[in-house]
């Protein structure tokens, strides 16, 4: 485990529960890891796959979804949407060799300060012991141009380690199958 | 090419004190559109403002990101600021440095670098950014008040003597909530239904005010300006129009039950109306107990009423009413000491503080007597602070009216009956106007007082015993007693969790509902249009529910009056030539917003109904679906860039 490695975390945060239970946690002073960034939607539901994909692609080590508890959603169900939708998420992770330690749906209410200081901990321990993500940034330097900007590759051919080809048609995502191997 | 520019703030120490903003601002103005990039001691002040504006209009700047504190606090401020500088406020973006990073961060390397992270990502969304109109919607000039307690009594009676039609609905047979129960407040003594009962008569009276009683809010529907909201009328088996509360009907009832209103220590009838007062004063048939709904027989309540008003056959109806605004005031509950180590339900003269209310309240079941079982005078009674609050067992907080009715409820004892009146406390929190003054009023009444939490509840030789550790003398006692009267916790009501969901309310880790801003928006909830008042946000002494529900009238007010509300631009939109007619966003859709076009086979959204939560986007397999503000080009630029520092 490399002791210097500060994993980075992108985490898609609803506007009513999770992104204001951020706020309560700076309000109250609580500290936790500089690792997670927060990117702001109005509803958990609002997270397409692709941008989860997208945050791997480029650099990301770990992504944390969260929104509001089920039955407290601002928009009354959409978080019942994003919990529906992450099982197929992550199989299609699992499939592109994105360790499930990297990715975490949770549920954190205006309230919880305190609990988003427990996940980010955790989830930054984890991603630590699994070290940096290889993505396809880092593996594929002459990728880097396809990267850049919101670009939609359709079907794209790509080759992937091994030299097989793997053909990816993710709008605005570009990832290489084949990646950590699970524990 | 966009023309950026940056502000960070230091907001004083807040955000400079672990931000190295001088850095964060060299590394925006090298960031590609950026054209000028400034840090500012306090950005969402006049100056700091000025200082934006000016730029706007001499640099021709057409983005601006602000980085400092939570859009979810200075958005619309630096919104304003852009529109009175001639741009649209949508082409701002907001960087959470302060309490997404200075606030939660150890280290100025590390927070300076999140900072340039956020920072990166704001610049970089911002460039994609499209002006956006803001919309306006009627507002319907007509207020619902949820729960008949003080708190929305009178929230009821401003709104309405404001000039607007209000709705007022409670659960129970009548309005009066806990206030009606209790016999005098502290720390005036006034006689609580003195005070309460001409107010409840108000709202019978007055003509701006619906009151729906024995009735509960089933379903919320529509937003701020225009709910759409669902009554059930439980079928009360009196038909309220015939009934002339002549009373006859409950005094010949053959059958009795414990009364709620008496805390169980007095017995109602099964057609009854909860205590004298009662508004509306028509009677209820307890469906679950009468006879005649048990085994058909009986019906001596519909052979003697003399208007024919008694129908066993009512059923529950359901109304439906538009609401420009709606309060909500459900009150509170009180924990069950039954839980806990203080005799309660095991000794028959340990009884809650509402239960001696009633005792001494003159209409109460005793008439008026503090007495033990057996009917004597006490001659030595405990009153035991803090039950259930203040306790890591129970509930963390205190209860901040306890103190005060437990010094009431000693003077009224000792006044009543002369006997020893041991008050177990913690500490005394007498923290209210005059309420100090009340304090030492019944010290110096010879009320004694025991620094020590009675711990549990014994008994020996025929009398109740405390025991606590008396933390002034350091030592364990033992104080043998009569009666004990335990002071409960206030606590969310059992069906908080229901009605937060009805409502679209959050609630604390404390099960009470919360509000918007813990300091600012103290009425307000994260659903615009949706206020709360009184105990239902945590626990409260009547001045303060009074004040919450005239609180909650001027904002209900405030809307009602100006007639109008601003709707939020963000909304979903189809590009029709790109949807391929799947409907899959038909069932995603929470508001019904999204329908399908038969004549050219694609989506429509309705913007009237779409809340911009963007669900549906997420789900268009082909990208048909964006929404304002959230769309996936912006998010995604967004994310690229958060990443790359």
């Amino acid at each position: 485990m490399n002791q210097d490695f500060e994993p980075k975390i992108l985490g898609f945060f609803c506007n009513w529960c999770s992104y204001a239970g951020a706020d309560l946690a700076g309000v109250s002073r609580l500290k936790y890891p500089a690792n997670l960034r927060i990117v702001r939607v109005m509803c958990s539901g609002r997270v397409e796959p692709t941008m989860v994909l997208k945050a791997f692609a480029c650099g990301a080590d770990g992504v944390l979804i969260s929104g509001c508890h089920p039955g407290d959603c601002h928009y009354q169900q959409g978080n019942y949407k994003t919990l529906r939708r992450v099982p197929l998420l992550e199989r299609t992770l699992a499939q592109f060799g994105i360790h499930p330690a990297r990715f975490r749906l949770t549920w954190i209410s205006a309230n919880e300060g305190q609990k988003l200081v427990q996940v980010v901990t955790e989830m930054v321990e984890e991603i630590k012991k699994l070290g940096p993500f290889p993505g396809t940034r880092a593996r594929f330097p002459e990728l880097a141009p396809h990267l850049s900007g919101a670009t939609v590759i359709p079907g794209g051919a790509i080759p992937a380690p091994g030299g097989a080809t793997t053909t990816v048609g993710v709008p605005g995502a570009t990832l290489v199958a084949g990646g950590e191997t699970h524990d | 090419m966009a023309r950026i520019g940056v502000y960070v703030c230091h907001c004083g120490t807040n955000i400079a004190g672990t931000v190295d903003v001088a850095a964060v601002r060299d590394f925006a103005a090298a960031l590609p559109g950026v054209v000028v990039a400034r840090d500012y001691q306090y950005m969402c002040s006049d100056p700091g403002q000025d200082l934006m504006r000016k730029d706007i209009t001499q640099m021709g700047l057409d983005r601006v990101v602000v980085a400092s504190c939570s859009p979810r606090m200075h958005e619309p401020t630096f919104r304003r600021a852009l529109e009175g500088a001639g741009l649209n406020g949508y082409l701002l973006e907001m960087a959470n440095i302060r309490e997404h990073v200075s606030w939660v961060t150890a280290g100025v390397a590390a927070a300076t670098r999140k900072a340039k992270a956020l920072v990166a990502g704001a610049v970089r969304r911002v460039a994609l950014h499209q002006p956006l109109e803001e919309r306006y919607a009627d507002v319907t000039p007509q207020a619902l008040v949820v729960g008949g307690g003080i708190a929305g009594i009178e929230a009821a009676l401003k709104i309405a003597d404001g000039g607007f039609r209000v709705h007022l609905v409670e659960k129970e047979p009548s309005i009066g909530g806990q206030m009606a129960k209790l016999d005098k407040t502290f720390p005036t003594l006034d006689c609580s239904a003195c005070i309460l009962t001409p107010k409840m008569v108000a709202v019978a009276q007055h003509p701006n005010i619906v009151l729906h009683t024995y009735s509960e809010v089933e379903r919320v529907d529509g937003f701020v300006g225009n709910f759409r909201v669902t009554i059930r009328h439980k079928a009360r088996s009196v038909d309220m129009q015939k009934c002339t509360g002549c009373g006859t009907c409950w005094s010949k009832c053959p059958y009795t039950a414990p009364s709620e209103f008496d805390e169980g220590l007095g017995k109602r009838k099964l057609i009854y109306i909860p205590f004298p007062q009662a508004v509306p004063n028509k009677p209820v048939i307890d469906r679950e107990r009468c006879v005649k709904f048990r085994s058909g027989k009986c019906g001596a309540c519909q052979k003697l009423c003399p208007t024919g008003a008694i129908d066993f056959t009512q059923q529950d109806e359901l109304v439906e009413e538009s609401f420009g605004a709606i309060i909500v005031a459900t009150g509170y509950s009180l924990l069950d000491p039954g839980r806990g180590p203080w005799g309660y339900g095991r000794y028959p003269n340990v009884l809650t503080a509402l239960q001696l209310e009633r005792m001494i309240n003159a209409s109460g079941p005793t008439g008026g007597h503090v007495q033990v079982q057996d009917g004597g005078t006490p001659r030595a009674v405990a009153i035991l602070h803090c039950i259930g609050s203040r306790d890591q067992n129970y509930h963390e907080y205190c209860s901040n009216v306890c103190c005060m009715y437990s010094l009431k409820l000693a003077h009224l004892v000792k006044e009543k009956t002369g006997a020893e009146v041991y008050n177990f406390y913690i500490d005394i929190r007498a923290f209210g106007k005059a309420y100090e003054e009340f304090y030492n009023r019944v010290q110096n009444e010879g009320v004694y007082f025991i620094r020590g939490k009675g711990a549990e509840v014994g008994s020996r030789d025929g009398r109740l015993l405390v025991r606590c550790e008396d933390t002034l003398l350091g030592k364990y006692r033992e104080v043998p007693v009569d009666m004990v009267v335990l002071s409960p916790a206030m606590e969310a009501r059992p069906d908080a969790s229901h009605l937060s969901q009805v409502f679209g309310i959050q609630r604390s880790a404390d099960g009470f509902f919360l509000e918007a801003h813990a300091k600012l928006e103290p009425l307000k909830t994260a659903t615009d249009g949706v206020f709360i008042a009184g105990a239902c946000q945590g626990p409260k002494d009547i001045p303060y529910s009074v004040a919450q529900g005239a609180g909650a009238a001027a904002e209900v007010l405030r809307l009602l009056s100006a007639g109008r509300v601003t709707i939020s631009p963000v909304v979903a939109q189809v590009a029709a030539e790109i949807c391929s007619g799947c409907r899959a966003c038909l069932p995603i859709c929470p508001y019904n917003a999204v329908s399908y076009d038969e004549v050219t086979k694609v989506a429509r959204v309705n913007e009237a109904l779409c809340k911009g939560c963007g669900t549906c986007v997420a789900a268009c397999p082909s990208g048909a679906l964006s929404v304002s503000h959230f769309r996936t080009p912006q998010v995604l630029a967004q994310i690229e860039e958060v990443l790359a520092v």
